[in-house]
Formats: structure tokens, sequence, C-alpha cells
């Protein structure tokens, strides 16, 4: 393991010896098959080198948690080698198509991916570094559940080259852990943060819930000031959402839970804003809080709309196929059961169900979703006084308190964030109307389109399915 | 019977008294076949039939009445698969009811008929059958088709006995001096009591218990005797093939590719492909390129002859040109036209708007086709500062008016913005100017924005109607008390038997109108059955009341009520809304208001948290096609003041009135 350092340095050299331009992924890139590959198009070379960040997701989990509709699976065993191989053979196919020369981030997700043994996450980096530049700098991390991270577990996946924790505590109470489901309890849960801390001092990050069925306020601020005597710099502090389909939804709806009334919703945000600013932290995201600039760079991709490629059964990815030639960004997503996903692995190098090419107009949309999720908010050169600056919804929101339009960009006031929802119909309708405008959209906006470094000309319809 | 029953039924007292020989009767009663809505099959290729072996003696016309679910339907597929007319398979159930909310619903919206062929003794008969609606709303078609028949079957569940609708279709079918062929059906129901129907009868109308056929539509089980009391006891029409022709257009449908489809029945001379015909009303000549029968699909035929129904095609392209009552009669040879139909009283108005004012056009001719097919349906052009340009349409009741909804939107894929329904109220005028205005003392009120203030007026008044209600005694108590609560008057009590009462009250219209039949279904365990006639106006202390969302007036919600009423209902109307209205960034006042005083008033507080927790690589795709369809949704909202409501919220208001 110690040679996974190597790795990443001999990633330069293979990266600065691909010959420039790069061809398409020689019948195992998702694309229409040898016959009918698109004719190499002059592809006008980006100024900087493109990057993306990389999530993997690891689909198992010894037991399901009764608030999860994800997707995971949970079966009585894993043929890990078979899908150690699998992954590492996506992670390649999807690198080549890309053809990002530096991976910004690595994030392994799931599931349970500490469930899944150091070695898979050193081969699936060990790929990742052999087809990109992987820098040492980079944030690699791993989500994990108090109750399968022993010391020595942890050891290994450092050893891997896993640099950040992402622990699901989710609760420091023992009832409310039993509800939701999960297999540890807050003493196991102390540990494994305390542990975790030795091994990844100022990376470790934590998960918390609140809003669950029967929650006072009192006991969520108490949750919370334990949750704060524990934490390292990263906390992320989820409201229960009821999935459709989950047993917890089933049983609020069936009435045997209590559903939490909006207000009380609305205090314990309001209650974790103001405990954790008063503690240091920046409230950066909805959902998120950092001290130390201890930011989850992987997740802050995301949200500016970046380059991500996703592998594994049911990843999301938002890349450029470049390797095919093509300028478009495109959303994509991989088979999502595991032993299809694998099958199609094995015969075809990569398992991607589906390919949307996003038009201007959707990028843009999702540039402003995201975006207004942070407290830097979209900041985009997207011509933001061209969209909002002019009478319309946004200058009502600005009005009311819930926006900030000025010089270093668009983004909620923090009574908006709480409400974002509410205000993003508005602000897509206004965005949808100024879009339409003739001429609205050349220039800057058309610029600001450009989230991933390319032009954004030869944006085309829906493509078909590749599964 | 409902309103529409009384103003119908002139035909039929004009037709000379009592079977078996209306002979004196200044027109002959032929059946007449009023067409489906949609015709699902295509008549092209068959042979044609020759007519003229069915003179006027071997015809029967007449009607099946009953109350709801007593089996009207099911005894009409009988009789089709017994005279050949269908197929003898397990599938024929309401084959008559062709609409699809008729088919969803259960129920007998628009009149159906059928051309049955049957051998008695060794004469062929030609049977017309023309099965009625159920409900009360659609009485108007119940009394068209009486008007047309020389008798009726009268068809009475044995387990649930006489009912409401059943007393009211028998005075109906009564007053228009029609033979009565009572059936009791159902009798292989393990509760079925024919014996007690059979007292029933006997002591309510009058009619010897041993006249009385019990049956099994279901199992077919004296069915076949049925018929032959058909023939026996009903009398043929009246009317002569050597008489010049006489056409009476009773209903017509529109077809996209051959046009008007009008329905005709002739009471007198023959018919036939290429007679120039005029249309007595629009003076218009057309040559005839089709006629034929209905079995219950077209069915082409050389020629109609007099006392027949069937369908003939024109070649009129328009559908206000086969205008219901008109007479058709050949090129030269005029005739005095008949009288026509009246039209029907709607006792239920309601405005109706495109969501999007771009659907105007596609909207109006929607209505102009589903009008034809429903003419009892009355259109007048409304408009709205708050909704566009849209129609006032009259309705015979609430059921009538979801049916036609529903149709608008099963046949002509419209959704349209429907207000509160509203009775027509009248205002006696006190106002010189307002007098002078109108250019009369009394005025009809169907739209609640033109409800004149009382300062202008001497009085006002609002529509009754006299209602009847069969049920068990043992929910005499509530059913009392609930009348008293729609501030009705007791008029009559009497027990058809030992555990059964008819009790007769004189309602207020609009007492009645939304939910009054659904709460006495619920108190009675579905147990009492309603029915109800026209019974003029009277004076009310009527106001209007507004809905207000921060202080703007809703106008699809502004109704007139009773005084006494408008506390209640404006309580009820605010807490309603305030579960349908969604949730919004600030703080909504939902109020009830009289003028400018506000006699209710609900809060729905601002969101203070709306944002989804997670927002990661995977969630974006979810999250954009929500956000996007809400984005989508925000156009379609309806914007009051700055309040965003969805385009049902309204609608859902209202009907759940229904569903208490």
């Amino acid at each position: 393991m110690a040679a996974v350092r190597g790795y990443r340095r001999a990633a330069v050299a293979v990266a600065a010896a691909r010959p420039g331009g790069g061809g398409p992924g020689r019948g195992t890139g998702p694309g229409p098959g040898p016959a009918a590959e698109p004719a190499p198009q002059p592809v006008p070379e980006p100024a900087a080198p493109a990057t993306a960040a990389l999530y993997v997701h690891w689909p198992y989990c010894r037991k399901r948690c009764s608030y999860c509709n994800f997707n995971t699976y949970v079966v009585p065993a894993v043929d890990e080698a078979a899908v150690r191989a699998c992954l590492v053979r996506e992670a390649h196919t999807l690198l080549r198509l890309s053809q990002v020369h530096s991976i910004t981030s690595v994030f392994f997700g799931g599931g349970t991916p500490s469930l899944a043994s150091p070695r898979t996450i050193a081969a699936v980096l060990e790929a990742v570094a052999g087809a990109a530049h992987l820098p040492s700098s980079a944030e690699v991390t791993l989500e994990a559940n108090p109750s399968s991270m022993d010391t020595s577990r942890l050891t290994g996946f450092r050893a891997a080259g896993v640099n950040r924790l992402s622990i699901g505590v989710q609760s420091l109470d023992d009832a409310e852990l039993r509800l939701l489901g999960r297999e540890h309890t807050a003493v196991e849960a102390q540990k494994a943060v305390e542990a975790a801390r030795g091994l990844f001092p100022g990376r470790t990050s934590i998960d918390l819930m609140f809003g669950l069925p029967g929650q006072s306020r009192d006991a969520w601020a108490q949750g919370l000031e334990a949750a704060l005597g524990l934490c390292d710099d990263h906390i992320s502090l989820y409201q229960l959402t009821l999935e459709r389909g989950t047993a917890l939804a089933a049983q609020v709806r069936g009435g045997t839970l209590p559903l939490p009334p909006q207000d009380l919703l609305a205090d314990m945000y309001q209650t974790a804003h103001t405990v954790l600013v008063a503690a240091g932290f920046r409230h950066y995201e909805v959902s998120n809080f950092a001290r130390k600039g201890a930011l989850s760079n992987h997740n802050l991709s995301y949200w500016r709309a970046d380059q991500y490629i996703g592998v594994g059964p049911g990843a999301h990815g938002r890349f450029v196929p470049r390797g095919e030639g093509s300028c478009s960004r495109e959303a994509r997503v991989q088979t999502p059961e595991p032993v299809a996903w694998m099958r199609e692995v094995q015969s075809q190098g990569h398992g991607t169900r589906s390919r949307v090419v996003l038009s201007p107009l959707e990028q843009l949309e999702e540039v402003l979703t995201l975006g207004l999720r942070t407290d830097e908010g979209v900041t985009h050169e997207l011509s933001l006084q061209a969209v909002f600056g002019v009478p319309g919804e946004a200058q009502v929101l600005q009005d009311q308190g819930w926006l900030l339009l000025d010089g270093s960009g668009l983004r909620c006031t923090w009574a908006g964030l709480a409400v974002l929802d509410s205000l993003l119909p508005d602000l897509l309708c206004q965005l949808q109307r100024r879009w339409a405008l003739p001429g609205a959209h050349r220039g800057g906006t058309r610029r600001g389109m450009d989230t991933d470094g390319h032009s954004g000309q030869n944006v085309g319809s829906v493509s078909g399915h590749n599964g | 019977m409902a309103l529409a029953g009384r103003t119908a039924a002139w035909w039929a007292r004009r037709a000379r008294l009592r079977p078996p020989c209306p002979a004196a009767a200044p027109l002959c009663l032929a059946a007449w076949l009023p067409a489906t809505g949609r015709r699902r099959y295509s008549s092209r290729g068959k042979e044609k039939l020759d007519m003229s072996i069915y003179p006027v003696e071997s015809i029967r016309n007449f009607s099946i009445i009953a109350h709801v679910d007593h089996g009207k339907s099911t005894l009409a597929d009988r009789l089709l698969e017994i005279t050949g007319t269908i197929s003898k398979t397990d599938h024929n159930k309401q084959v008559l009811d062709k609409l699809q909310v008729e088919r969803e619903r259960g129920i007998t919206v628009k009149a159906q008929s059928a051309s049955l062929f049957y051998n008695h003794e060794g004469i062929n008969y030609l049977l017309n059958l023309i099965d009625t609606p159920g409900h009360v709303d659609f009485s108007y078609e119940v009394s068209r088709s009486l008007s047309a028949c020389q008798g009726v079957i009268l068809v009475v569940d044995a387990n649930e006995g006489i009912q409401a609708q059943t007393v009211a279709n028998f005075y109906l079918a009564f007053e228009a001096q029609l033979s009565v062929i009572p059936v009791i059906n159902k009798i292989d129901l393990k509760n079925a009591d024919p014996e007690r129907v059979e007292k029933q009868i006997e002591k309510l109308f009058d009619i010897p218990a041993d006249e009385c056929i019990r049956i099994s539509a279901k199992k077919g089980t004296n069915v076949e005797k049925v018929l032959q009391k058909v023939i026996e006891k009903i009398p043929p029409p009246q009317c002569n093939t050597a008489d010049p022709l006489k056409a009476l257009v009773f209903d017509s449908t529109f077809d996209h590719y051959r046009g008007v489809v009008a329905n005709v029945a002739l009471f007198g001379g023959e018919i036939t492909k290429g007679n120039k015909i005029v249309s007595a009303h629009t003076k218009k000549r057309y040559e005839v390129s089709e006629v034929g029968i209905l079995t219950p699909n077209e069915q082409p035929t050389h020629k109609l002859y007099a006392g027949q129904v069937g369908y003939l095609i024109a070649g009129m392209k328009e559908v206000t040109e086969a205008q219901i009552g008109d007479t058709l009669f050949l090129y030269k040879q005029p005739v005095e036209p008949l009288p026509g139909f009246k039209s029907a009283k709607p006792m239920v108005f309601a405005g109706m708007y495109p969501v999007d004012q771009t659907e105007y056009n596609n909207l109006k001719s929607a209505l102009e086709r589903l009008t034809l097919n429903d003419s009892s349906v009355t259109v007048h052009r409304d408009s709205s500062l708050a909704l566009g340009a849209g129609w006032r349409l009259g309705f015979l009741g609430l059921l009538h008016m979801e049916v036609f909804n529903q149709r608008l939107e099963q046949e002509y894929n419209m959704s349209v913005i429907l207000t509160a329904p509203t009775v027509p109220y009248k205002a006696v005028l006190s106002s010189a100017k307002l007098k002078k205005e109108y250019g009369r003392g009394e005025i009809t009120i169907i739209n609640p924005a033109q409800f004149p203030d009382k300062l202008s007026v001497s009085e006002y008044l609002e529509p009754t109607i006299l209602g009847t209600i069969v049920t068990p005694h043992e929910y005499i108590g509530k059913i009392i008390a609930l009348c008293q609560d729609r501030r009705a008057v007791q008029k009559d009590m009497l027990y058809i038997d030992e555990n059964r009462v008819m009790l007769k009250y004189l309602f207020p219209l609009n007492e009645i109108v939304l939910d009054f039949y659904d709460a006495l279904k619920s108190l009675s365990s579905g147990y009492a059955s309603f029915d109800y006639e026209d019974a003029g106006y009277q004076a009310a202390d009527l106001i209007k009341m507004d809905i207000l969302l921060n202080g703007n007036p809703v106008e699809e919600l502004s109704t007139i009520i009773h005084n006494d009423k408008a506390y209640a209902t404006g309580k009820l109307l605010c807490e309603r809304l305030k579960e349908v209205i969604p949730r919004q960034l600030f703080e909504i006042a939902i109020q009830a208001a009289i003028g400018k005083k506000i006699i209710a008033r609900e809060t729905l507080k601002a969101y203070r948290k709306n944002v989804v927790a997670k927002c990661y690589g995977g969630d974006i795709t979810r999250r954009m096609k929500l956000l996007k369809r809400q984005a989508e949704g925000k156009r379609l909202m309806r914007k009051i003041g700055n309040v965003e409501v969805p385009r049902d919220a309204f609608i859902s208001v209202l009907k759940r009135e229904t569903d208490k």
C-alpha cells in the first residue's frame, strides 16, 4: 500500500504521455459502437486541463436503515473480487472517455463503503491514478458506519489513500438510533469518531439527523451539544426526509409515528445554525457546516456544477465525453442493480444505463439550483444582472429579503436558504423566460454556461440509452 | 320527478288518453331513439333492412323506468339478447350505456335506445326500447323518453322495494297516461321479498298485486314474459305512412367524418336516401344520404316509415343545423311543424373558463359539440376580470355538472375552471334606475357577480323544490333533523308499509344542490332515497358572500346564500381552503366576507423551512425534474393578489362538500 503515492506520481507521466485530443474509447466507451462512431472532430483544446471529481458507489449494506431509499442491497455474500474488478474497469473506461487530465477529489459512497476491504479501495484509487492525475493533495473521502470501522480497518483505508472520513453517526441517542434502524449505539458512535479523529485529524466529518418523529426541540439541542463535544471540523446536519417506500415513511403515513410539525423543523434548523455558527462553524451549504476551512471539496464540486464522473452501480455523473469527440455535457447514470451492472461492465467496460445531453439552459438551471445551496451562491460568469437584475421574480424575492444580488454574485440570505425550494421555481421561471428572449443568452450568459471549461457549442438533443 | 319532467310532458298529455286506443291524438306518438354520444361501430357494409314489413300496428314504443340500481340496464341487456339484437355472452353489461362516464359510474346519463325484432304468436313486432337515465338530474331525458312511448316497464327491486325515484317515475308515466307494466326484479336475491313489494305497489300505485311480473333480469327468469306483456298491454302508435313526411329531430350527434347524424321520429310519411328535405326551423334544404335504425348501433335501412324511429344523415355540417325539436318535411310538401321540445330548466349554474385563455376557441368548439348531445345544458357567454372570457352554464343538477365536466375531459381532452355552483335566484327591483337598466322589475340572477345590492331590491326570491324521501322508519328522526337544518318544511308523511315511510318536504333548492343527497345517504346507511320536482319561488333573506385571500376576492367562490347560513358556510369554506392552499413564503389570511364585514377567518402560516436536506451528485436529476415541474406548475397557478392557488383547489373545496 505504501506504493500508492508512487502510482499517483506515475499518473502525471501517463497523463503527459497521452496523445493530445485522445481517441474514442475503441469500442469500450459508451456510444453507438465502432460502426457508428462519430468522426473525430477538431475540438479546440481548452486553456486549462479538464478536471473532474470522481464518485464511487459501493452498493452493499449489512442492514437497511428505516429511512433509507438509496440504491443499496443487503446480500448474504458479496463477491468482492468481482465487484472490485468491475469498479476498476469502469473507472478506467469512464476516465478515458472523459479525457480529464486531473481528478480533483474521490468520494466512496454507498451503501456502506466501509464494509469494502481496504484492498478494494486501494485498487480503485490505483486505477484512477493510472488513468488520470490524482494529486496527493486531492481529497479522498470514505463514508463509514460506526459499526464497521475498527481501527485496523481505518488504518488500512488510510494506507489505501483515503484521507477524509465521513461517519454516519446520525444520532447520539440510543432510542433515536433504534428508530432509524441503525446498527450502532451512541457509545459505539462516540468511540468510532474518536478513533477516526486520531487517524484523520481535521478531516473527519459526522452526519447527524434531525426532525425525527417524536423528537423535541430540547432533545435536538442536547444532541447537538453532545455532537459539538465530539466532532472534528465538519458536520452535516440532515433534516429527515420521509422517502417513499421506506419503513419510516410507512409508519408515519400509517399514523403509528407522528409527523414533526413544520414550525418545529424550522426551529430545529434555526437552533443548529445558531449553535454551530457560535462554535466557529461556517454554514457553507444548506446541510453542511465546517470550521478551519475543512469544507468538503468533493461535495462543493457538485454545487459548483463542476464535472464529476460516477462509477459503480447506480452512480450518477455529469461530464463531457470528450473521448468520443463530444463537446456536450451529459447527465449519466450507471445501471443500478449490481449484478446487471457487473455483467455490463464485464462485457463492455462500463454499465452506463442512460446518457442525456444537457442543453445550455438545463446546465444553467443546474448551476442556479445547486449554487444557491451554498453560502457563496452563484458566482459564475453567468450574466446574472442580465437575467435577474431586471424586474421579475428575483427582484421581488430580493425585496422580500430572501435573496441578494451584488457584484460577487447571487445568493440566499440565511432566511432565504431555509426556504430555497420555494424560491427556485420562481427563479427558474425567470431564467427560462429570459433565456427565451432573442439575444438574451449571447455573450456573457453563454460563457457562463461554460461551467467545465469548454465552449458550449454542439449541444444536441437527448442521446439514446446505452446500456 | 324533476321540473323538467313536467315541462316536457306536454307532449304526452296531448296524446289521447289512456291506452288501448289514443286514436284521436292530434299527433301520433312514434318512438324516437336518442342518439349515442359516440357510436362505437361503423354500420358500413351491412345489408340494408326493409322496414316496410313493420306496419304501425306491429310497433311498440316503450321505456324502462326504475330507481337507480334496481336493474334497468340489466333488464335492457336481457331484452336485447332474447330478441337476438345482441348475441348472448357474459360480457353484456350496460350495453346501452356507451359513454365512458356511464360505465365508470355505473349510471345512465344519456337516454339510449334500440329497435328489437320479436316474433309473438306468428307476428313480427318492432319493439323500440328506450333506456332512460336513473338519476334525478337526468329526468329531462326521462321525460323526453316517456313522451315518445305508449307504455313503460316499471322495475322495482324485490329487496329494496319502492324508492323515491320509483314514486316519481310512476307518477310521470301515470300523468302521461301511459300503460304501466310493474316488474319486480332481483327475485333471486336471498333477501328478496316480492310479496311485500307487490303490496307496496298496490297501496301506493293502485295496481293489483297479481299484475306484477316477478323476474330476475340477471338470470333471465321470466324476462320473456315481460316482452309478451309489452305487446299485449302497450298500444301501437297512431300515424299514417300515406301522410306527407313529418319527422321530428329529437336528438343529434356530431361525427367527424359524416357530419351531423340526426335522430328522427316519423310522425307521418316515409323517408329514404335521395329525398330532398327542408328544416322547418332554418328553412335550409338538404339531401338525405343515409337512413337507418339503431340496434343499438347504426343499421342502415332502405326507408323509414311512419311510426318508426331511426337516424338520418343529410349533409348537415354545423352542429347548430340539427336543432333538437325541429321538424323536417319534404321539399315543396310543407307541413305544420311539430311544437318541438321546451328546453329543460337548469337548476344549477356555474361559470366555466379555459385554464389558459389561448384554449378559448378549442373549449368553445368542444362545448358546442357536447351541448349538441346534451341540449339540457344552457350556455351564455360570460367574462370575468379574474378568469377572462368564458361561459355561464346551466345544468340540471350537480351530478349533471360533474358528468358534463368529465365528458369534456374524457371526450374532448379539455380541462377547465368551474366556479361555485349557484341556483337561479330572483330579485324584485325597487330601484328605478336598475328597473330601467334591465327593462323589467324582476331579474334572475345566475351569476353572483350580478347580485344586486339590498338597497335597490324590494325582495329576493329563491327557487324551491318538493322533495320526496322514502326511508326505513328507523332513520326518520335523523332525516327530519337534516331537513329542518336545510330550511325545509314538511308537507306530507305516509307509511307505505309497516316499516317504510315516504316524506315530502318543501326545500329551498340551494340547500339540496350541493350535498343533501350524500348527507341523506350517509345518515341512513344508504337506505333512504330522494327525488324532487320544481315547486316555484319563495321570498328569502339572501346575501352575497365573498371569500378573500389576503383581502383579494376569489371570484370562483363568491356565492349567494341565505343569511342564516352565512357564518357556518363561510367558516367551512375557510377551513377547507386552508387545507388545499399550499403554504407560501408569506402568511395568508383566508376570510369570508359579506360586503365589508368579515365573518370568518383562517390563517395559513408562512413557510419557514422548505429546502431539501440532501442534494448531491445522485440527487440532482430527480431534483431538477421536480423543480421544473413546479416551475411549470407556477404558470398554471391562479394568482389571487400575490397568493398562488392550484387551479383545482376551489373545485376541490366545493366538491369535498359532496364527500362529507
